[in-house]
């Protein structure tokens, strides 16, 4: 058994199942059973999947379909961004304050 | 390979796989699906995956109702999990005017036998600990509505399809469509297709597939984003609706809560990319009902389309304009949630010519002419 996502435990046997229901692309994959979902989203596992599929359905690795990159780059509280969402709302309202007319060059 | 079929499903989501299925388990033969990429690559595989009976249009609750039964035959019938699980729906009133309409909605709801009642803010917090009561002033509470997994339930519906001898194929680009006599061209990037009866199921693409055989289907796509969090153990069971936050929250079957909001100033458009302002307006509403869940992390977000009508409601069944040229797109949000009551009434439709359930006002033409338009207003 060799673990091929290691944030949501997905197995190799588990991706080639999913190849073997139809998937060929590495989102399909993801959506079938998670691969790729979990914290690393799937900096770990994307490359290993794209091999397997390769592999299984006999084609060259560049011929497997990218996933879509998703923001956050890694995971973020949700305090984190209320917090800088403030900070910019401040800085907003600062230069907003500014008179932007009548100052000397 | 086979070009000739006596049923072609545009569009490769929820509705395409289902009616699909639906059609064969009827008696249908040689079936085809055509879907633009992959399956659920579209609104389906980006959606919430909730489902309610909790409308204010009697419509869509009946069709509503009948989907939800079957959904919990789904399972058993098609051989295959798909993470069914009745937790519930709380919706939540902010203002007075919210809790007009919304006993409004509870009254009709019942009054077609819909176990639904409305509960004071301490009881929706025995519900959903963790939220701030203090910002509603009521909750509808119906205890049968829950969620899916939209992935898996395609999947479903796919497999057991193919199992009954349907071809879905992927990656296949509709180009445009003809009519001659009796029998539709589909004119796609691989192929020729022809057949007898063509289904709109192309999502927040059905416009375009109207506009070639010269149909209007007034569907427009917007786009709504969503995010999900890092897994924790479980929090509550219901999805949480608010229109006034205006935000849906539900925790997945793994432990991450999965979370989206409308903007009424998204333009019309099948641009679906990621905004910050999206992750911070998020954060903010979300921190505002649940303030003691800051700390929980946002791993990703994505974004996805809701084909929205004038009113809100589908548009199903056949078109005045063309013969044996079926709608049903247009969900406005919430395809998954009526394709199992949706498909099976258009294979009643075309197997039998009638429905089990009067779906004449959902019918397109509602849409011509200067008719009032009553809308949906449960919509987020």
């Amino acid at each position: 058994m060799k673990i091929i996502c290691r944030c949501q435990d997905i197995t190799e046997e588990e991706i080639i199942d999913a190849i073997r229901q139809g998937a060929s692309t590495i989102d399909e994959v993801k959506r079938l059973v998670r691969a790729g979902m979990g914290p690393c989203q799937g900096r770990t596992c994307r490359r290993l999947v794209s091999q397997i599929i390769a592999r299984e359905l006999q084609k060259p690795i560049s011929d497997v379909f990218p996933p879509t990159f998703r923001p956050p780059n890694r995971p973020v509280p949700f305090k984190l961004v209320m917090a800088e969402f403030q900070r910019q709302e401040k800085e907003d309202l600062k230069k907003a304050a500014k008179p932007k007319i009548g100052k000397k060059p | 390979m086979n070009t000739h079929f006596d049923a072609i499903i545009i569009g490769g989501g929820i509705l395409g796989v289902s009616t699909a299925y639906e059609l064969a388990k009827a008696g249908l033969k040689k079936i085809c699906v055509i879907e633009r990429r992959y399956l659920a690559s579209g609104s389906t595989g980006r959606c919430g995956g909730g489902f309610r009976q909790q409308w204010s249009t009697e419509a869509n609750t009946r069709l509503a109702m009948a989907s939800v039964k079957r959904f919990g035959e789904l399972e058993a019938e098609l051989g295959y999990k798909t993470e069914f699980f009745q937790g519930g729906y709380l919706i939540l009133a902010h203002n007075d005017e919210e809790v007009a309409q919304f006993r409004k909605n509870v009254e009709m709801q019942r009054s077609l036998g819909l176990d639904v009642k409305m509960v004071l803010p301490s009881e929706a917090k025995e519900i959903v600990p963790f939220l701030d009561e203090g910002k509603m002033k009521f909750a509808t509470w119906c205890p049968t509505d829950g969620h899916i997994n939209p992935f898996l339930l395609t999947q479903a519906y796919a497999n057991a399809a193919r199992r009954l001898g349907v071809e879905i194929h992927l990656w296949t680009n509709v180009g445009s469509l003809m009519k001659k006599s009796n029998t539709f061209f589909v004119m796609t990037n691989k192929e020729v297709y022809e057949t007898g009866m063509l289904f709109n199921c192309a999502g927040s693409f059905s416009r375009s597939i109207g506009e070639m055989l010269n149909v209007e289907i007034p569907v427009d796509p917007y786009r709504h984003e969503i995010l999900v969090t890092e897994p924790v153990e479980k929090l509550w069971n219901p999805m949480v609706i608010s229109f006034g936050v205006g935000l849906y929250c539900r925790q997945e079957k793994n432990g991450g809560l999965v979370m989206g909001m409308g903007d009424p100033n998204e333009p019309v458009g099948t641009y679906v990319g990621s905004s910050m302002y999206f992750m911070f307006e998020m954060s903010r509403r979300f921190t505002t009902l649940f303030p003691k869940l800051d700390s929980l992390r946002i791993v990703r977000q994505w974004a996805g389309l809701y084909e929205m009508t004038a009113d809100a409601q589908p548009i199903l069944g056949p078109v005045d304009e063309i013969e044996n040229f079926y709608q049903a797109s247009g969900f406005s949000g919430h395809g998954l949630m009526l394709a199992p009551a949706v498909s099976r009434l258009q294979a009643e439709l075309v197997t039998t010519g009638k429905t089990s359930m009067p779906i004449d006002d959902l019918h397109v033409r509602r849409f011509r002419g200067q008719k009032a338009i009553h809308r949906e207003k449960s919509v987020v």
